[in-house]
């Protein structure tokens, strides 16, 4: 297994002040810039641990918000490019459908690649709903664009011999010539996230790695769908390496310790969905299902406990995100064992990116977080033997 | 004199199937229908049965609103303005009053700068589709951005009256709203709710042309329709009192009463 670094670069100390929404319409003025250039610092210098500890570093972006700084995922990258030795730099993600010039992206990732030495990993993802309203592209054709998008970089990451030509209602170019061209060929691994069945199969007949988040023991469902899409298309089981989980880690040489970790990961469920709730449902985003729902006055369900049990990711105490296989918490043995456990129900996952930092986590805190896990739990992990991929398919 | 009932049909315009109410008969009157919050016309609505007793009345359902889904290629207004001249084409119309809402107006605009052929008269209600002010001005409200509720309160005078109980509707209805409103997005997510170059080209119109205002419109505010009047040639500016954005739903009876009086006035 390998294990992402990942946090949010989060601007904490404003979400004591919101009127209900941390994201979209909460005044910048809540930012001291100073304040800002101090947490960018020391999330830099988190960065950098994790590359000294062996651990491989996973950003992304959000926009207007308060719960994440990075509201371009290829500045953080590029500044890692340098600053990091040896890390896997995986974009997760960039979110294709709301630029409206994607040869600029395929331009940036391949600069990225380049500087890095072949050290990057693109994952391109729809984003979420409250990042249509600030992109403002339609979120009605939002779907139709990402996957345009996807095929236009990946054309211009490998046409090599002549400028091409590209022409839809989307997007227009006439001499598509990306300079410089990846360093790695014929392009760096590509990876996506879902949350829906359909989407699992067709990313299984890319191949690409794919990801969830706050799955939990829901996961298996998705996973299956994309082996569906990757045996009809590869004629063979799916590796569990195309597989990527995202989860919160907290670990303690104590369970007390750890526990008071998780109290502070469990800030990153409980804030990321603090946001106005006309912006979480543009138009054309969620299902007609969805929304009937909603008009009902129902909510959504989130995720699911071993036992079956729903939890509500935003509201779900520190034991219910454990229960949720949403948080990995406790003792090194004990996070080890949550993750084999996790690992077993999910048929193989072999990438784990673990939320090892959030909201008002310290320093110190970040760095014991991480040095624990990367010294007590990782190597265990990369032993760990995932279950047999033919085996999984054929159930 | 009884108004016989409404009939809803299928007309298939180049491959794409519309549904279509007509009520009435008489010289035509295109009714153009709104979208989110309100949609498509019902067709036992109580406004097309009041114009439908001096005028044959065709309602068509925008694809996507209704049922429909909207083929791929239908992503603009400018396409369903299209798509309704290959409708007056196909119905043979002539001598048509155009009588749009909202959303429906703004189609009904861009059918008229296009060509007016067909058309004899034009009634854009609560239309949007320009964009009056400076670009730091928000002129429509940002249906999108807004609960249910706050969007309720600047869509009628009597919103307590006009708004649904979504909790106790039947679920056909709530598909049907969700529907109108992923609809809305589609035709006018951006530019929001107009089309930047409609403006400069509505002095082409030159047909008699009344734009009605529901004076308690939050949505476009009645200074919003007056600049829209003041861009078309000759048009006249009325208000109807106690509704809001969508007056054909709100004060159907002072609505009805207004197109007629407009198209008799204006000698129809």
């Amino acid at each position: 297994m390998r294990v992402f670094q990942f946090t949010e670069q989060p601007y904490p100390d404003a979400w004591n002040d919101h009127n209900g929404s941390l994201r979209v319409n909460l005044p910048n003025r809540k930012l001291d810039p100073k304040h800002a250039a101090d947490l960018f610092e020391r999330y830099y210098d988190e960065w950098q641990l994790a590359d000294e500890l062996g651990l491989d570093i996973m950003l992304n972006e959000h926009h207007a918000t308060a719960t994440c700084m990075s509201a371009a995922v290829v500045v953080g990258m590029s500044v890692l490019a340098r600053i990091t030795k040896r890390a896997r730099l995986l974009v997760l993600g960039y979110p294709i459908a709301n630029r409206p010039d994607p040869l600029r992206a395929a331009e940036e990732l391949a600069m990225i690649d380049v500087i890095s030495r072949g050290r990057l990993e693109m994952g391109f993802v729809r984003g979420v709903p409250q990042e249509v309203p600030i992109a403002n592209m339609n979120p009605v054709f939002q779907s139709d664009r990402f996957w345009e998008a996807h095929d236009f970089i990946m054309k211009a990451l490998t046409s090599h011999d002549e400028p091409f030509n590209w022409e839809s209602e989307n997007f227009n170019y006439r001499h598509v010539n990306v300079w410089p061209r990846c360093y790695q060929q014929p392009h760096p691994p590509v990876w996506s996230t879902t949350g829906s069945t359909q989407t699992a199969i067709k990313l299984g007949g890319y191949g690409y790695v794919m990801a969830t988040l706050g799955t939990g023991y829901d996961t298996r469902r998705l996973y299956d769908a994309y082996r569906k899409g990757y045996t009809q298309k590869f004629g063979t089981a799916a590796p569990a390496d195309r597989f990527g989980y995202l989860g919160f880690v907290a670990i303690g040489h104590t369970e007390a310790e750890a526990r008071r970790r998780g109290e502070l990961i469990a800030t990153y469920p409980r804030s990321s969905a603090i946001v106005f709730a006309p912006f979480r449902n543009p138009p054309g985003y969620l299902s007609m299902e969805d929304n009937v729902r909603m008009l009902k006055g129902e909510g959504k369900p989130r995720s699911y406990t071993k036992d079956g049990r729903v939890i509500e990711m935003a509201k779900g105490s520190v034991q219910d995100l454990i229960d949720a296989g949403v948080l990995f918490c406790g003792t090194p043995d004990q996070v080890y064992d949550q993750i084999k456990d996790f690992v077993g129900h999910c048929g193989g996952m072999g990438n784990l990116l673990m939320m090892g930092h959030a909201g008002p986590m310290s320093h110190e805190d970040t760095v014991e977080n991480l040095t624990i896990f990367a010294k007590e739990v990782y190597p265990r992990l990369k032993e760990l033997r995932q279950p047999d991929p033919i085996a999984i398919a054929a159930e | 004199m009884a108004v016989s009932a409404p009939e809803t049909n299928r007309v298939d315009l180049g491959g794409v199937s519309v549904e279509v109410t007509e009520r009435g008969r008489g010289r035509p009157v295109l009714f153009l229908h709104p979208g989110h919050p309100a949609g498509r016309v019902d067709p036992n609505a109580r406004v097309l049965e009041l114009l439908a007793e001096n005028a044959r009345v065709i309602a068509p359902t925008h694809p996507g609103f209704g049922m429909d889904q909207a083929p791929r290629h239908l992503t603009t207004v400018d396409d369903l303005a299209y798509l309704y001249l290959d409708l007056m084409e196909a119905m043979a119309l002539r001598d048509c009053a155009v009588v749009g809402v909202s959303l429906g107006g703004w189609i009904a605009a861009e059918i008229a700068v296009k060509t007016t052929e067909r058309i004899s008269r034009l009634v854009l209600a609560n239309s949007v589709g320009i964009k009056p002010g400076d670009r730091e001005t928000r002129d429509i409200a940002d249906i999108f951005a807004m609960t249910d509720k706050q969007l309720g309160e600047i869509a009628y005078a009597d919103p307590a009256k006009m708004m649904p109980n979504t909790k106790t509707l039947p679920e056909s209805d709530l598909v049907m709203m969700a529907r109108s409103r992923e609809a809305t997005g589609r035709y006018a997510w951006t530019p929001f709710m107009h089309n930047p170059k409609l403006k400069q080209r509505l002095n082409r119109i030159r047909i008699p042309t009344l734009v009605l205002w529901g004076e308690a419109d939050r949505i476009a505010k009645p200074d919003y329709g007056q600049a829209l009047a003041a861009a078309i040639p000759g048009a006249r500016f009325n208000t109807i009192t106690g509704a809001g954005h969508f007056p054909h739903l709100e004060q159907p009876e002072a609505f009805a009463r207004s197109v007629s009086e407009f198209l008799q006035e204006t000698g129809r």
